[in-house]
């Protein structure tokens, strides 16, 4: 019982679990199924782009540009639809997540082939992506009007009784836990933020895996950006505007070491979840909007707390002392 | 987050070469866009609205000042701008209370020094990453001013409270820029005449080697930390000054802008080298830049795609330009 306490997913889990029935036990409704069915199919776009950042943490970089690449391609998706709207959903998609591909490319070129460090790179694609939107959209908004019926409701078409923004971020979840665990690149990711140097010798290309990061955090990115302009059938310039800090703030609370080579994927879907879980509690049990920004920020202060104990058993530290006063 | 060794290492140039020719670099761009911008419009000649101009980038530029040491130490803060937010909002009920102006100036500097310990605190006690508390404690500072304004807005400020941000001292410069240029001084001493400063660059280049040799690295990092929380109250004070008024959304997103500053500086963001100079050049540009662009009246979205292009560029271009010298045969 002890050690199944101290593992953090298990953790999370109970806590998540815990704070669901607090909720449940002011509001009833809020522990129906559908409800809570409706909690996770608003974290969904969360839990999408949370798989992805981790990647890129794993290999000790951070993608700063995932909500800026998210607005840029929702915007470039709900323009095509506005202008062409016969042109089928599926290609749009198809079109949003190859777009988001090739900017979370341009910010893995800059890191491996100009070694320029991933937040300075991000930083700067981050204002970059974020003033295309403008100068595509001249600042002006599309509406739900503006765009095609399939367009608005394919993500709340109901398979099963789930929709399929959630089955989506079910298919991603399933991918990204084989990708992490039995593929050979996915292997390679966390070998190369575990230990750079130590890769390096066994062949393992270390920038091109930040690359490779960087690349499937842009295509998730861009798909993303189609999910979240349909759900909430609008979209401008400021579309999901500071999301990037949820997004890593999940990573982190899952587990994710911003050291790179540490996190799984359900830590990162549970760190998603209790996010999620907190922003929609909040006003059920009668907490005003404000307060959700600054609990957010207090659940990520702690959860680091909690990190930074479980991170420093890890590896062997000869100089201890030296290691704890300086990381 | 560490550049790692998957390129050899390239012989390094004597330290003093490297940052002259980076300060060289960035002093040949400033004149560019000076150039540009008076053959680009003709009110930018204009020595009074020259002057006028810097009231947009000198509270962030001192800023810039402490956060270029605190990266040179191998850290980050990213709650800056939410520090500056928390402030404001301290010094906004202090004179609903009707103090006065020393003592609402004392509230912000305090509020600022405090998140400045928080981080500080959170980073060398739990030895926890400082991006990824500076994450968190951005989100909660931030949160804090709402929780206390809401969607309210204070302007309820004495008169005299204003010489902070719309003050002129000679006539011709603001009160901001004069303390700008004053800060610029003590930080430079600090930095590249005292031995705090060499110890700064010492932890920035190998923490681990700096604690052997005897200097207190968590101590020293906690400094920095409660340095740029006081800075960031004091440019709280400025800018609350500037505007009469604090909302909860005073500042936002400053942390980047900040940051663009300091790297475009030449600082380097894994920490060990850069210099005030750099920064200080680097403010310039940057206030240039958006200055010119805004005579042009291009919108605040499209400087920042040029701001984020400039960051990259910048600091691409010398990785390129030896990327090209290799490849030329025979050297």
């Amino acid at each position: 019982m002890k050690t199944l306490l101290q593992n953090r997913e298990v953790l999370l889990a109970v806590l998540i679990v815990v704070l669901v029935l607090m909720v449940g036990l002011v509001t009833h409704d809020f522990l129906q199924l559908s409800n809570l069915l409706a909690v996770y199919n608003d974290t969904s776009i969360l839990i999408i782009l949370a798989l992805g950042q981790m990647l890129v943490i794993l290999t000790r970089c951070i993608d700063l540009s995932v909500a800026a690449n998210l607005a840029l391609t929702g915007m470039v998706v709900a323009m095509l639809n506005s202008t062409y709207p016969d042109v089928a959903v599926p290609l749009l998609v198809l079109a949003g997540a190859l777009l988001g591909l090739m900017l979370g490319m341009i910010n893995g070129v800059l890191v491996w082939k100009l070694g320029i460090p991933a937040i300075v790179v991000t930083l700067g694609t981050m204002s970059i992506y974020r003033g295309i939107v403008f100068l595509l959209s001249d600042g002006a908004w599309v509406n739900a009007h503006e765009m095609s019926g399939a367009f608005v409701s394919i993500p709340r078409t109901e398979l099963l009784g789930i929709p399929v923004l959630a089955w989506v971020s079910v298919i991603v979840i399933a991918v990204m836990v084989h990708f992490t665990r039995h593929r050979r690149l996915g292997r390679e990711i966390y070998a190369a933020g575990n230990n750079p140097t130590a890769a390096f010798y066994t062949g393992i290309q270390v920038g091109r895996l930040q690359f490779v990061a960087f690349s499937i955090s842009g295509l998730l990115a861009g798909l993303c950006g189609y999910l979240w302009v349909s759900r909430y059938a609008v979209a401008y310039v400021d579309v999901a505007a500071g999301f990037e800090l949820q997004v890593i703030a999940a990573c982190v609370i899952g587990g994710v070491s911003i050291m790179g080579g540490i996190g799984t994927v359900q830590g990162c879907v549970l760190g998603a979840l209790f996010l999620g879980v907190i922003n929609n509690a909040l006003p059920v049990i009668g907490v005003s909007p404000f307060w959700q920004m600054a609990v957010s920020g207090a659940v990520i202060v702690i959860a680091v707390i909690a990190n930074a104990k479980s991170e420093r058993k890890a590896g062997r530290i000869i100089l201890k002392k030296a290691a704890l006063q300086t990381r | 987050m560490e550049k790692i060794m998957h390129t050899p290492s390239l012989p390094k140039l004597s330290l003093s070469t490297r940052l002259f020719s980076w300060e060289f670099f960035l002093l040949l761009i400033t004149a560019a866009v000076f150039v540009i911008n008076s053959l680009a419009s003709p009110y930018f000649l204009d020595p009074w609205n020259l002057s006028d101009a810097t009231f947009n980038f000198v509270e962030k530029a001192i800023v810039a000042l402490p956060v270029a040491m605190l990266i040179i130490s191998r850290e980050i803060d990213l709650s800056i701008a939410s520090i500056i937010a928390l402030a404001s909002v301290a010094m906004g009920f202090m004179a609903q209370t009707g103090a006065d102006s020393a003592l609402i100036v004392l509230a912000g500097l305090g509020v600022g020094l405090l998140c400045g310990l928080v981080n500080g605190l959170l980073v060398t006690r739990f030895q926890i990453p400082s991006i990824v508390v500076t994450i968190g404690t951005m989100s909660l500072f931030r949160g804090i001013s709402y929780i206390l304004l809401g969607d309210t807005v204070m302007k309820d400020y004495p008169q005299d409270f204003a010489y902070f941000g719309q003050g002129y001292v000679y006539a011709m410069f603001s009160f901001e820029f004069v303390l700008f240029l004053v800060l610029a001084l003590v930080f430079y001493l600090l930095l590249h005449k005292t031995n705090f400063g060499r110890r700064t660059y010492a932890i920035g280049n190998n923490p681990t080697a700096a604690f052997y040799s005897g200097i207190n690295v968590a101590r020293h990092r906690l400094i920095l930390f409660v340095l740029v929380g006081l800075v960031c109250g004091l440019a709280a004070v400025l800018l609350t000054s500037r505007l009469g008024s604090t909302r909860p959304t005073i500042a936002l997103g400053w942390e980047l802008s900040i940051i663009t500053m300091v790297v475009l500086g030449g600082v380097n963001i894994m920490g060990g080298s850069g210099t005030i100079a750099g920064v200080f050049i680097a403010v310039f540009l940057m206030g240039l830049v958006t200055f010119g662009l805004g005579l042009l009246n291009v919108p605040g979205i499209v400087m920042s795609i040029i701001i984020g292009g400039m960051l990259i560029g910048v600091i691409a271009a010398p990785v390129l330009l030896k990327k090209f010298k290799n490849r030329k045969p025979g050297s």
